[in-house]
């Protein structure tokens, strides 16, 4: 959505049409390019976010560009407004209403690809709804976040919720607990270190997601442990899992 | 929904089916001729590379007909995938994915009732899962994995149930359990079709479909499952044994493992 944001600067029209846009166009190249047998559909959309980035930067750099790039890059968090901070809520409501009545069709794809239609369910209308609704996100925060905090956000609690989980519900109340905790986190950090705002908000998310990567390997190897001593010592009753240790 | 078994039509029947995989040049499966109807435990025996999948592809819909005639009975069949396909990392217990079989009942805004989840908790039960409904799927056996899989098939409240290899690489009380149960869902009118490499086992269903890419024979087994049918079936993975009139086949998976119980 890159280069739909520059160009929208470039063409003084509203930042949320251009970045419209650029992810339709994007979205679409990414349906393209995944058509392509040889490549997998992972290399398509990096090939394709990979050089849209690139064709934004190229744009923006042009002497032209009214508002710089790095606005467009990082966003503004110091200047969301309560107008912004309601078109978010109202968003995530929907999107909560959507997920909820889809939840188990959902699951039930993301299981099983493949057999989906066993199951009376198609992947493809499950997955555009996603996708949609992921693009929604993206652009309902694009303004205030900038487009690469935009995306460390979407990713990065999901990513160390996912590290910290077992089931999808619990999942997702950990990933929003992390993204509140991480931004706090951040902005206090930038107050107090006068550091921009949005940069101090990724550190914090980052960091988060190492804390998670490293707790699991903690949590990870004291299982496999008390597995170990399971085996050795069964008549102590000291296995924890006992059933599928 | 049983009323097809009143009626006494099949649960799916075929006529010279043939289906190809988007790509291929010849068909996966072709002249496919059969038909299963309620109560009837029909075994589909075939190497592998055969088309037993791929025959269940096209009667769940994923996979159109490329010629030939598909029928088939009321409801969405149940399929039972082939387990060792699954994903074990994915975040859902055994009940959650018992449930996942009522959505096939169901229309897309429609979530899961308290009776769909009685019926989950009653289906795990009837697979001996009573105490492992909240253990994460990934972190059962292969046999358990097995039967949460079959589980979910019961929660679907099929007519006709495919089962794709359900005995391969698990533990032999999940295999007694299974085909114990397989049994009853006969006896209850329910219409099964399983793919084996078990010739034993299919000897003692009530029909078989062999098929090698072309359908080989279908009928009872008594008069079908004549060594030359076998050999046909089987090609070139049969082994004679030595000093022995029978047929063995070699292993058909190199990645079935059988599994303790655990
Ligand atoms: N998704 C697919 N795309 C293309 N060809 C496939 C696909 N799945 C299976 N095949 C081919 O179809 C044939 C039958 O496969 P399959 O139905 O899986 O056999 P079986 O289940 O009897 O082992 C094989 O030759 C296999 O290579
Ligand atoms: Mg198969």
């Amino acid at each position: 959505m890159l280069p739909g944001l520059v160009g929208a600067a470039l063409l003084g029209l509203p930042l949320v049409l251009g970045g419209a846009i650029g992810l339709a166009v994007g979205a679409s190249l990414i349906a393209l390019v995944g058509r392509i047998k040889v490549l997998s559909s992972e290399i398509a959309v990096s090939v394709v976010i990979t050089s849209l980035f690139g064709a934004g930067v190229l744009l923006g750099l042009a002497p032209t560009t009214p508002a710089g790039l790095g606005g467009i890059l990082f966003g503004d968090l110091l200047a969301v407004g309560f107008g912004d901070i309601a078109l978010a809520a109202g968003y995530a409501a929907i999107v909560l209403a959507i997920l909820f009545v889809l939840h188990e069709g959902l699951l039930a794809t993301g299981f099983d690809r493949l057999n989906a239609k066993a199951l009376g369910r198609s992947p493809a209308p499950l997955d555009l709804v996603l996708a949609l609704l992921l693009a929604g996100a993206t652009l309902v925060a694009v303004q205030a976040l900038g487009n690469l905090l935009v995306v460390a956000m979407l990713i990065g609690p999901a990513a160390s919720a996912r590290l910290l989980t077992r089931r999808i519900g619990p999942m997702m109340l950990t990933a929003v607990a992390i993204a509140w905790v991480a931004s706090l986190v951040g902005l206090y950090a930038s107050y107090h270190a006068e550091l921009a705002a949005g940069a101090a908000v990724t550190c914090a998310l980052v960091l988060a997601f190492v804390v998670a990567l490293l707790t699991r390997r903690l949590r990870d190897l004291l299982a496999s442990d008390s597995r170990r001593r399971g085996r050795g010592e069964q008549s102590r009753g000291l296995r924890l899992r006992s059933r599928r240790a | 929904m049983h009323d097809r078994v009143l009626s006494g039509e099949p649960l799916v029947r075929s006529n010279r089916l043939a289906a190809r995989y988007p790509g291929a040049s010849v068909p996966a499966i072709s002249s496919i001729t059969f038909a299963v109807e309620a109560g009837q435990r029909v075994a589909l025996l075939g190497p592998n590379g055969g088309g037993k999948s791929t025959l269940f592809r096209a009667i769940t819909g994923e996979l159109a007909p490329s010629s030939g005639e598909l029928e088939l009975g009321v409801g969405h069949p149940a399929l039972v995938p082939q387990s060792e396909r699954s994903r074990l990392d994915y975040p859902v217990s055994a009940l959650d994915v018992a449930l996942m079989g009522s959505v096939s009942r169901l229309p897309w805004w429609r979530r899961p009732s308290r009776a769909d989840r009685a019926l989950a908790r009653e289906s795990l039960r009837r697979v001996g899962l009573e105490d492992e409904t909240n253990t994460t799927f990934g972190e059962l056996s292969g046999g358990q994995r097995q039967r949460v899989l079959v589980a979910r098939a019961l929660v679907q409240d099929s007519p006709l149930l495919l089962l794709d290899e359900p005995f391969a690489g698990i533990d032999a009380p999940s295999a007694e359990l299974l085909a114990a149960l397989f049994d009853q869902l006969a006896a209850e009118g329910r219409g099964l079709l399983m793919a084996t490499h078990d010739i034993e086992q299919a000897r003692s269903w009530d029909l078989v479909l062999c098929c090698n890419r072309v359908q080989i024979a279908f009928g009872d087994p008594a008069q079908v499952l004549t060594r030359e049918v076998i050999e046909r079936t089987y090609g070139s993975s049969l082994v004679p044994l030595p000093g022995d009139e029978s047929l063995a086949i070699t292993p058909p998976h190199h990645h079935d493992h059988f599994e303790a119980d655990r």
